[in-house]
């Protein structure tokens, strides 16, 4: 498959990303020149193997990270912080623990300083959205893991971003109830025309939901390939069967493959050179 | 059938706990009262529970309890508010300035173990004989928990949550008092538990010092009296404001963070 063509209209750009770290081993390049478009209502997906710098990339364009190289921009408008622009969903647990899965929702509207009755109204919609009603006075102690998450993103979607940005969402989560609540992100997405960029490491998930998947190199993490999914949509958790899937999950592995093995080979020597080092 | 049995079963299991520690500790001064009237133990320098229970009475009557109970509960009531306050403000002033913190804290921490009941003619001598002396004494004991427990507390939040912060934009004074503080409230509160018994320990112990004020002075005049089941029921009261002031915390606790108090929900599954 060929690289893709550059889309018009991008809401966002990252333009020649680069991320370096200083370690005790010396400089590191964690992010090598990546640059990227997202169109207005696009599911892009960046994959890669652990250690490609994957969630580097997701602080830097999330205005996380400031020391890179490179520009991030959203709507025109280049960013070097956190930006309204952009949700962010996290792949921690980040429901706040003390509030209500109404108040953990409403609270990019509370710091809007809208009065409660129409913040908790507005809330509502969102829980809604995902799947959580019944729960809006639960604390997010009382929740699943997956239930936890879906207050993490309904409380994103609550601020209205223009791009929702998450990071390995449902790492944490069984293969069931990622594929359950990737059914639930796509329609969300398609419902509110999202545009959505996950950084995750799993393929399934990637071709599931993703318009495009952007493939990145082990270290240093640079744009490897981009593939197109053109699987119909609207799409839900059973595409995971039909022959065209298969034949994309493939496809990226194939680009994959050799990068996590360049990974795994870079692990073992460096746990050699450790094991040697303590010797 | 089951929906009728089920709630029964769970209020005898709620029940269950204070009265096994109810049973236990009334089989224990059974024991205690057997083993002296046997002669195993030394009446004289253990009076018989019995005895204890007896002078309850001549406390209220004749040594005006009820009054040096409010006495030292306000004490510790005030210096329970006064260390809150000033403890929770210092810690978080230190936790922000690193200089502050890395400067001060292992002082803070060797304060801690200090036996500042022993500084208490300095205090007299700054404070004069009165509550001011007592309360300031049990106020200083109780701030370093309290200070470090802030430290850790806010330290302790987890990086994801404040980044949460970070992606709505939100500014320092909202981040602390959306995210760092309620992240940091349950460590807090140990601070609090731990700061109040160093409080309630000194307080009577100064106040059996200098002889001077509620139940600690009234320990000191019926030890030197040699009335021991006198002094025991008077530590009785002891007990009884340590025992109202955490049930005053739990209650606090309860009310400011009622989600570590809820039943737990299914754990896994989306």
């Amino acid at each position: 498959m060929p690289f893709s063509a550059v889309p018009n209209n991008a809401i966002l750009v990252a333009d020649d990303i680069v991320v370096r770290f200083e370690t005790p081993e010396g400089p590191i390049t964690a992010v090598d020149n990546v640059s990227f478009q997202v169109r207005p209502g696009e599911f892009l997906s960046v994959i890669g193997p652990s250690g490609c710098g994957k969630s580097t990339l997701f602080n830097v364009i999330g205005g996380l990270l400031s020391n890179h190289q490179g520009i991030v921009s959203v709507a025109g408008e280049t960013i070097s912080g956190p930006h309204k622009s952009i949700g962010m969903v996290f792949q921690e647990e980040s429901a706040f623990p003390w509030r209500t899965v109404t108040d953990n929702v409403a609270f990019p509207l509370e710091l809007l300083g809208m009065p409660r009755d129409k913040r908790v109204e507005r809330a509502r919609h969102f829980i809604s959205l995902v799947g959580l009603d019944g729960f809006e006075n639960r604390y997010p102690g009382e929740l699943s893991g997956g239930m936890r998450q879906r207050v993490s993103l309904a409380r994103t979607l609550a601020s209205e971003p223009k791009i929702l940005l998450m990071d390995e969402p449902f790492a944490a989560l069984d293969e069931q109830t990622r594929l359950l609540l990737g059914d639930k992100v796509l329609q969300i997405q398609q419902k509110l025309k999202q545009t959505t960029l996950l950084i995750t490491h799993n393929i399934t998930e990637a071709v599931q939901m993703s318009d495009r998947i952007l493939v990145m190199t082990y270290r240093p993490g640079k744009v490897k390939r981009i593939v197109d999914i053109d699987l119909l949509r609207p799409r839900s958790s059973e595409v995971v069967g039909s022959e065209a899937f298969g034949r994309y999950v493939a496809e990226v592995w194939n680009d994959l493959r050799e990068e996590a093995n360049r990974g795994m080979r870079d692990e073992e020597k460096n746990a050699l050179r450790q094991k040697e080092r303590a010797l | 059938m089951t929906m009728a049995v089920q709630p029964v079963a769970i209020s005898r299991r709620s029940y269950a706990a204070p009265l096994v520690g109810l049973g236990s500790f009334i089989a224990f001064l059974l024991v205690v009262e057997g083993l002296i009237r046997v002669g195993l133990l030394n009446r004289f320098i253990i009076p018989p529970p019995s005895e204890i229970f007896m002078s309850f009475g001549r406390l209220f009557l004749e040594e005006d309890i009820v009054h040096r109970f409010f006495f030292t509960a306000g004490e510790c009531l005030l210096a329970g508010v006064m260390v809150t306050i000033c403890g929770i403000s210092i810690g978080v002033v230190m936790q922000r300035s690193n200089l502050l913190r890395r400067a001060c804290e292992t002082w803070v921490a060797a304060f801690a173990s200090a036996p500042l009941v022993l500084t208490y003619p300095l205090f007299m001598v700054i404070f004069g004989r009165n509550a001011w002396t007592i309360v300031m004494m049990g106020f200083l004991s109780a701030l370093p928990p309290v200070i470090l427990k802030t430290i850790e507390g806010i330290s302790g939040t987890r990086k994801v949550l404040v980044n949460v912060g970070r992606s709505f934009n939100l500014t320092a004074t909202q981040q602390f008092w959306k995210i760092l503080f309620p992240a940091a409230l349950p460590t807090i509160f140990v601070g609090i538990r731990l700061g109040l018994i160093f409080a309630l320990i000194n307080i009577v112990g100064t106040e059996f010092l200098i002889n001077f004020g509620g139940l600690g002075q009234l320990i000191n005049d019926l030890a030197e009296r040699y009335d021991l089941s006198g002094t025991y029921a008077a530590i009785c009261f002891v007990i009884l404001v340590s025992v109202l002031f955490f049930i005053t915390l739990e209650r606090a606790e309860r009310w400011l963070r009622p989600y570590d108090y809820v039943g737990s929900g299914p754990k896994n599954g989306g």
